[in-house]
């Protein structure tokens, strides 16, 4: 301490320059701990899909949203999922790529199935085929309501 | 005594020709026809005994009788008298006949299986098999037997039956694909052959997917004849139901009945329809437009204008899909955006769909509808890898702070090693 | 200024009287690197243990987002790439600074090997740096793994059959590694405990050891340099030295920041056990050289199975590496050993060329 003071009168150009690669030094340790700290801040603050999406998708969709015999499509990661209130009243969820190219099915209320409009495919509210060209069964996914979170899972 | 009562209205029913059905309870017992013909091992009169334990008619009870007449009960060789209703083997004429009795009637199949059609016999008199057969007495054609073998009959679901989907084509081809048995009826044997290659064989014997035709699904089974040339449209139609529908309502539908040309066969072929690709539409090779349709005509034109439609909706979603992988492999979350390149891949099976309208118009409405949503695609792609410049901001930052770090060590260092 | 100078030598002196803090600040003082023309070399354990620290760092960052099993560890990561903020950021760095940590290792080990650093009295600090680097290798064959992706699955499938040609041991070697006949769910969850509990510990036993046998025994003069007439003088470790390293260790910071940023770790293809091995199945670049080796030899050599020799010559040559300082006693006299120099040169050239060969021949079927 004593020297400091000391130097510091004695040689002032010098004493400017270490002020100021001791400024330099601080600072960009400063910066370094922000630009590593931020990263991992970030890093460990849950993002919001807070689950994996590939085994289950929290829909944006409330359960009274969907009238019975009525039905949405939702995203289940990048693929198309199609929830379906049946006449009876039960939600129940399937893979609305058709089986056969693709295509995304919708649900014809007059008809009360799956149907894929581009070669005329049907599939029964069990996801199974009723007719026309799909070669197997739509994937079936189980639905869970949570409060008014509808919640829907692949099978494990 | 219950059963002699019924043994003795079965032989009665025999006699009276082949009229009307056996009774199943009636052969239930331990048939003297068994006893003495097991005793011929593999033999020729041996091996039907054999064979029929595993005919449906056996799981149902019926006997040796039910078919042959005779009278089971005699332990001699007077059970086949022909006076006992014993008739041996039917002749092939006959057969039709003596399947039928049982088989035509809706009151005796609904004991047991309500289900089970009773037209087979009608149906075969209209088939080319039964007015051969029927009408001008050829022998050497199919009846029954000839595809449902005798003694050893199992139903359609069962996997080792003659007609089960995957056997059909199998056993149709054993008459049909035999160039000398078939030369003096002077029509082609190549059926089977072509038919191993299609698509359709390929779905069912590779994907297991039993709903794909085979033979009987196209010509009818019991009614087997070729599918007229103005109506195999309604037969793919079964299945393909909206190319059928787009196809019938076009122009071409008229033009080719007029020409005579088979409908869906024409540019699909019949026995050997492979997978249908882009390439079959447009002039090019391979194209089946071009074998009327040339460049200048105006169905050329049109063929042209649909596969560049097409092929234009293609290259869009392969540039997409692209961007999407290079983003994702980058660990940039862009699902929302594959999830909307679903919607392209709908379009882009109902254009191709569409062009089944011959209609220009039709499969351009698609194909705007497809690129309406690769573009979305392709540009959230590149809004994604854009996050790239922003990790480059971010790099640039870090590594700027970095090194003001280590040049602010430099002249530490220096300044220490002044120092001392 | 002033006050927090103080308020910085209060805190000091109130610890220093609880935990004695001027030992530490004595060897700081005391130790000293000396400076000749070889003393760019020893940066490179510090380098090598820098990027471990990288490693722990991001590693337990991982942690916090990947599972560990075969149905979630792919969809985990996938996650981790794609939603989590800067999980790109993390697994890369994680992934490029294995790769470099394995690079400075190597190169450690063959300047040790060269400066003859390891002659008496530091052949146990030799050893146990053998052992590490054959850790930090271990750490790269498990964690490559992890991610449950096709390449690293079928790798890893090649990588222990090739184990299991080991005479005698190696199929239970192989089976007790995999938890099972074959790499699969089981193998996951075993390589998942080697490589953050198993190997982690053994390396803060072997890595404390090495550094303490650093610390207690100095840095070595190379015979040649002593043979010169010594060092032209000596650096202060603290601050001389130790800024030095800094300067080295923001470089590689800096490094890791942009290779994380412009080649990020790729993920690929989910690995499906029933799929056919894709084309292009790799080790790692530092297992290159041995799977090179084991294609070029013959199916048999002699009554032996041509695997089965080169996995026990490559173990033969471990055993030899490990027990360098006990066979090369020339340089422990002082006296020069220029045919260990050269051996040790061939070896460097042979796995250069081999590992050059191994990539630019096709890849293994």
């Amino acid at each position: 301490m004593e020297r400091d003071a000391v130097s510091e009168r004695a040689a002032g150009p010098r004493q400017s320059r270490r002020g100021f690669v001791n400024w330099l030094l601080g600072t960009s340790v400063g910066g370094l701990l922000l630009a590593v700290l931020y990263p991992v801040t970030r890093y460990l603050i849950p993002p919001e899909t807070a689950e994996s999406t590939a085994a289950t998708v929290t829909l944006s969709i409330r359960p009274e949203d969907v009238a019975p015999n009525s039905a949405q499509i939702f995203r289940f990661g990048n693929q198309p999922g199609i929830l379906v209130r049946t006449p009876a009243g039960e939600l129940r969820a399937f893979s609305a790529s058709c089986t056969h190219l693709s295509c995304i099915v919708q649900y014809r209320d007059d008809l009360g199935r799956l149907w894929c409009a581009c070669h005329n495919g049907h599939f029964d509210l069990n996801g199974r085929v009723v007719q026309g060209p799909p070669p197997s069964p739509l994937e079936t996914f189980v639905v869970n309501v949570r409060g008014d979170q509808i919640v829907v899972s692949r099978d494990a | 005594m219950m059963i002699r009562v019924l043994i003795g209205s079965g032989s009665l029913l025999i006699l009276g020709g082949l009229a009307a059905p056996p009774d199943a309870a009636a052969q239930m017992p331990e048939e003297s026809c068994v006893s003495c013909h097991s005793a011929f091992g593999d033999a020729p009169l041996g091996e039907p005994v054999q064979a029929y334990a595993a005919d449906v008619h056996a799981a149902k009870g019926f006997g040796c009788v039910a078919c042959h007449g005779g009278d089971a009960e005699d332990p001699g060789m007077s059970a086949m008298d022909p006076a006992a209703g014993y008739i041996g083997a039917p002749e092939r004429d006959e057969v039709v006949l003596l399947c039928g009795r049982c088989h035509s009637s809706a009151q005796f199949m609904r004991r047991y299986n309500p289900a089970l059609r009773v037209d087979q016999v009608a149906e075969y008199r209209t088939s080319v098999h039964g007015q051969q057969l029927l009408e001008r007495g050829d022998e050497r054609v199919a009846t029954c037997t000839g595809c449902h073998p005798a003694h050893s009959i199992k139903p359609p679901s069962d996997p080792n039956s003659s007609v089960n989907p995957l056997n059909v084509a199998e056993t149709c081809g054993s008459c049909h694909a035999d160039p000398e048995y078939m030369a003096p009826y002077a029509i082609p044997t190549d059926q089977h052959e072509k038919y191993s290659e299609s698509v359709h064989w390929q779905m069912m014997s590779e994907e297991g997917d039993l709903s794909a035709p085979t033979c009987n699904d196209c010509h009818g089974n019991h009614g087997a004849a070729p599918p007229g040339v103005g109506w195999v449209g309604n037969v793919c139609g079964q299945c393909h139901s909206v190319m059928a529908e787009l196809f019938g309502k076009s122009f071409h539908a008229r033009v080719f009945a007029m020409l005579g040309n088979p409908g869906c066969a024409t540019c699909h072929e019949n026995h050997d329809i492979g997978r249908a690709g882009d390439e079959l539409l447009g002039l090019g090779e391979g194209a089946v437009c071009g074998m009327c349709h040339s460049e200048g005509d105006s169905g050329g034109e049109v063929a042209l204008g649909m596969r560049a439609l097409i092929d234009s909706l293609n290259a869009h979603y392969e540039a997409a899909d692209s961007i999407l992988a290079k983003a994702e492999n980058a660990g940039i979350e862009v699902s929302e955006a594959l999830f909307g390149l679903n919607e392209a891949t709908t379009a882009l099976v109902s254009a191709r769909t569409a062009v089944h309208s011959f209609s220009l118009d039709s499969v351009a409405e698609q194909v705007e509808a497809g690129l309406a949503a690769t573009s979305t695609a392709y540009a959230r792609g590149e809004e994604a890898l854009g996050e790239f410049l922003v990790r480059r901001l971010g790099l640039a930052v870090s590594v700027a702070i970095i090194l003001a770090l280590i040049a602010g060590l430099f002249l530490k260092i220096r300044k220490i090693e002044q120092l001392t | 200024m002033a006050t927090i100078k103080q308020r910085f030598s209060g805190v000091w002196a109130w610890l220093d009287e609880r935990l004695d803090l001027a030992v530490l600040r004595e060897i700081a003082e005391k130790k000293e690197v000396p400076v000749h023309r070889h003393t760019v070399w020893y940066y490179l354990g510090g380098m090598t243990l820098f990027l471990y620290v990288i490693q722990i760092a991001t590693g337990i960052l991982l942690l916090f987002y990947y599972r560990p099993s075969a149905e979630d560890a792919y969809e985990s990561v996938q996650f981790l790439m794609a939603e989590v903020h800067f999980g790109w950021l993390f697994r890369s760095i994680h992934a490029w600074s294995a790769n470099l940590m394995i690079f400075t290792a190597f190169l450690h080990l063959f300047s040790v090997l060269l400066l003859r650093a390891y002659r008496k009295p530091r052949e146990i600090t030799w050893i146990s740096g053998v052992l590490l680097l054959g850790l930090a290798m271990a750490f790269g064959f498990t964690g490559y793994l992890l991610p449950w992706n096709e390449l690293a699955y079928f790798a890893t499938r090649v990588g222990t059959q090739i184990m299991e040609a080991v005479p005698l041991i190696g199929p239970y070697m192989a089976t007790v590694l995999r938890g099972g006949d074959d790499v699969s769910g089981a193998t996951l969850t075993r390589f998942y405990a080697i490589h953050v509990a198993v190997l982690p510990m053994l390396t803060t036993f072997l890595l404390g050891l090495h550094l303490f046998l650093v610390q207690k025994l100095g840095m070595s003069i190379p015979p040649d340099v002593e043979r010169e007439g010594g060092a032209k003088g000596k650096m202060n470790f603290f601050p001389n030295f130790l800024l030095r390293d800094l300067v080295g260790w923001l470089t590689a910071l800096a490094i890791l920041a942009a290779l994380a940023a412009y080649f990020p770790a790729h993920l690929g293809a989910k690995a499906d056990p029933f799929a056919p091995a894709p084309a292009g199945i790799r080790p790692e670049w530092y297992f290159m050289f041995m799977f090179q080796t084991l294609k070029y030899l013959p199916a048999h050599i002699l009554w032996f199975e041509g695997e089965a020799v080169g996995i026990l010559g490559f173990m033969l040559a471990a055993l030899i590496l490990l027990i360098v300082p006990f066979l090369e006693r020339r340089s422990g006299r002082g006296e020069p050993s220029r045919l260990f120099s050269w051996i040790v040169i061939g070896v460097i050239v042979y796995i250069v060329v081999l590992t050059y060969l191994g990539y630019a021949a096709e890849p293994m079927a």
